[in-house]
């Protein structure tokens, strides 16, 4: 079967790889019908993820048909079309019965080399390098899905591919970002980063009953996004001072929470600001660029809550410790814990509450993931979202 | 007994405090001084050498072997077990003498300079004799008895003590998950193990067990006249907030071929600490939602999964 595959910095191809068997008697393959690219998956792209391998398979956001499944799995069959969800969750360890499905205990066969960099091990990840399983990704014709009683969930009628595939990773991520915050009647939510997970930490925080939501990016693209279809104020960090326009936006409160929808990878307006973190990062002083995570922090009302979805690696430098501390914060992250959220946002969709297409801008076959990255890294022809169709 | 919170933690390779002799001491001072010496006046250092006076040759004094030795020397007076230090003397010395071969080999023409390389690199073969010696009387207890070390692992699994123990009672089904062991049978009252050693070799022996308390403990040695020795329990305690039951590994055993064969073994992911980590993650799986969990990258189930090399890319496989 034909698949994306990764072959180092800044190289992804399409290769020829076998069809994936059943390895497990809890597993399920599905034939993919549509995948997307992750904005995380730039970080693997970009090479800043440790222990990728070439010729690894990528994509965490994929939906098909139930084409096969192992002897222990009762809850899918054959024919069953089904969202999976990005982690890998076996269901039953404590991890996953406290909801926490993202730090699985018993999924990550490589465990011991996420302990190694991480301290203890998280859940494995479809296509999300090696310490995190090595598992292969959703950016192929078919996919082996582990624990096929837990993750996947069915699409029993006839709501289009385009509103549901990303039940398997961003609608949920930014679900969960707001959920994070602890909204009340009266909320103000900051949210930094304006791309798909921003857009639906957005749109989530408002179905959750925030007063007012605030995107920060500096794409104006993505920022009339959030404006016109997620309904945000907007800052162009690059035209507007964050600082001062925050405390005139919040009555010099700062926001209730804020949400680092940007990660390891952030920009910053002054170029010289910029280079001290990009240079720490090529010298491997620090892994992660965390302008964003600062800014969030430094921000915050006093007693807020800082809520990270945005993806880091390793380590971050310059984490403002004092203000963090002083102020009363409270720190949330995480991985998305995405089947939790499966059900109750499958019913939103369907009650028409949200409509995720709305971040789509490309459509590609699978054929053109190479090119999808390259747009996508570049944000050439206002790309937000690239969904792929194999 | 001591508890490790952290889930699949492993500790080897502690050891009590050793008291530091006069060789020792001894060896301490000279490090300090040569190392002194080196950063302060590396010019000196390469003319006694005999090695080139060169700016590249006073860098390398200055930056690695200076502060090399001073670090030995702290490390030695500083630490409660001077022994690894010592180790890393000898380390030092086996570069040294490197570096002076090869200096030996580039001047060999050169009669004075050869005299004075030749004069240097005797001195360094009598300075790691030394340092083996003291490096061998510092290692503390763990070397004295025969090369034996202490691996301990620990891991929580969302099961009752007595599906537990009962599930790790039936030796003869433990390579299903313990990885290194290629077969158990057991015979009244013993039991004949067969595992894989270190880099490929193949090991047995035979065990008895010393304590057996249904639901708690299992306590197991291997019998006198075994080539490979080692002793172990296994506990499982009720773990606190209803989250199943702890299972506590401790294990002592000999190493194959003293520390630079712990050390080859660590490198290759083999060594005991690590390998009952692994097989306590694959213990908890398979009690847990049972079968041993696998991935395209690792096929076997996390076998050496500590190392990026032995992993197959994440592509399904052939």
């Amino acid at each position: 079967m034909r698949a994306n595959c990764w072959f180092g910095r800044g190289k992804v191809e399409i290769v020829q790889v076998p069809e994936p068997k059943i390895l497990n008697s809890q597993d399920a393959i599905v034939r993919i019908t549509k995948t997307a690219i992750c904005g995380s998956d730039l970080h693997l792209y970009n090479g800043f993820v440790p222990t990728m391998k070439k010729g690894d398979v990528l994509g965490h956001e994929f939906m098909g048909d139930v084409v096969d499944v192992g002897r222990e799995v009762e809850n899918l069959s054959v024919g069953d079309r089904v969202v999976v969800p990005f982690p890998i969750a076996c269901g039953r360890c404590n991890a996953c019965l406290a909801g926490t499905y993202s730090v699985c205990e018993n999924s990550n066969p490589n465990a011991a080399l996420a302990e190694k960099i991480l301290g203890h091990a998280p859940a494995g990840i479809f296509g999300y390098s090696h310490m995190l399983g090595g598992y292969p990704g959703g950016q192929a014709e078919y996919a082996r899905v582990p624990f096929a009683d837990v993750g996947p969930i069915k699409i029993e009628d006839d709501l289009p591919d385009d509103r549901v595939l990303f039940l398997s990773d961003i609608l949920p991520t930014g679900y969960m970002a707001a959920d994070f915050c602890d909204i009340t009647p009266g909320s103000v939510i900051a949210v930094w980063g304006a791309g798909p997970v921003g857009q639906f930490a957005i749109a989530s925080a408002y179905l959750l009953g925030a007063e007012r939501v605030i995107a920060i990016d500096r794409f104006p693209y993505r920022l009339a996004m959030a404006r016109d279809k997620a309904g945000a104020e907007i800052i162009n960090y690059e035209e507007t001072d964050v600082r001062e326009a925050l405390l005139e936006m919040t009555g010099g409160r700062g926001p209730d929470a804020c949400i680092d929808a940007v990660g390891l990878e952030a920009h910053h307006a002054s170029p010289a600001a910029y280079s001290y973190d990009r240079a720490k990062q090529v010298t491997r002083l620090e892994s992660d660029r965390p302008f964003a995570l600062r800014e969030a922090i430094r921000n915050c009302k006093n007693g807020g809550i800082v809520s990270v979805v945005g993806v880091y690696g390793g380590l971050v430098d310059k984490f403002p410790m004092g203000s963090f501390m002083n102020r009363g914060l409270t720190l949330r992250a995480g991985q998305c814990h995405v089947q939790r959220y499966l059900r109750p946002l499958l019913d939103r969709i369907r009650a028409g509450q949200i409509d995720p297409s709305f971040v789509i801008t490309h459509r590609l076959s699978l054929d053109n993931a190479p090119e999808g990255f390259a747009t996508f890294k570049n944000k050439e022809d206002e790309c937000v979202k690239v969904v792929l169709t194999p | 007994m001591m508890r490790i919170l952290d889930d699949g933690q492993t500790r080897a390779n502690e050891g009590p405090a050793v008291r530091r002799d006069r060789l020792g001491t001894a060896l301490g001072w000279f490090s300090v001084g040569l190392g002194t010496a080196e950063i302060a006046t590396p010019g000196a250092i390469t003319r006694i050498a005999g090695v080139d006076n060169s700016a590249t040759n006073r860098v390398i004094s200055r930056t690695l072997c200076g502060p090399r030795e001073l670090a030995a020397g702290l490390g030695i007076f500083g630490d409660e077990r001077p022994g690894r230090w010592l180790w890393g003397r000898v380390g030092g010395d086996a570069i040294d003498l490197s570096l002076l071969t090869a200096g030996v080999y580039r001047h060999r023409h050169e009669p004075t300079r050869l005299a004075r390389l030749l004069f240097a690199t005797g001195s360094v073969i009598g300075v790691t004799v030394l340092d083996v010696i003291a490096a061998r009387r510092h290692a503390g207890p763990r070397h004295v008895s025969g090369h034996t070390a202490r691996a301990r692992a620990t891991t929580t699994v969302r099961r009752t003590p007595e599906d537990l123990y009962r599930r790790w009672r039936d030796f003869e089904a433990l390579p299903t998950f313990m990885y290194h062991l290629d077969s158990v049978h057991t015979t009244n009252g013993t039991s004949h193990w067969k595992a894989k050693g270190p880099a490929g070799t193949k090991v047995a022996w035979d065990a008895e067990i010393v304590e057996d308390r249904p639901d708690e403990l299992i306590a197991w040695r291997s019998v006198k006249g075994s080539h490979v020795h080692n002793a172990g329990t296994v506990r499982f305690l009720p773990a606190p907030g209803d989250r199943g039951t702890e299972v506590h590994v401790d294990l002592t055993y000999n190493i194959p071929g003293g520390p630079p064969g712990y050390a080859v073994a660590k490198l290759l992911g083999e060594e005991p600490s690590q390998q009952i980590t692994d097989d306590l993650r694959r213990f908890k799986q398979l009690m847990e939602t049972g079968e041993v969990v696998r991935s395209e990258g690792s096929p076997t189930g996390g076998r050496n999964a500590v190392h990026l090399l032995g992993q197959h890319p994440a592509q399904p496989l052939g």
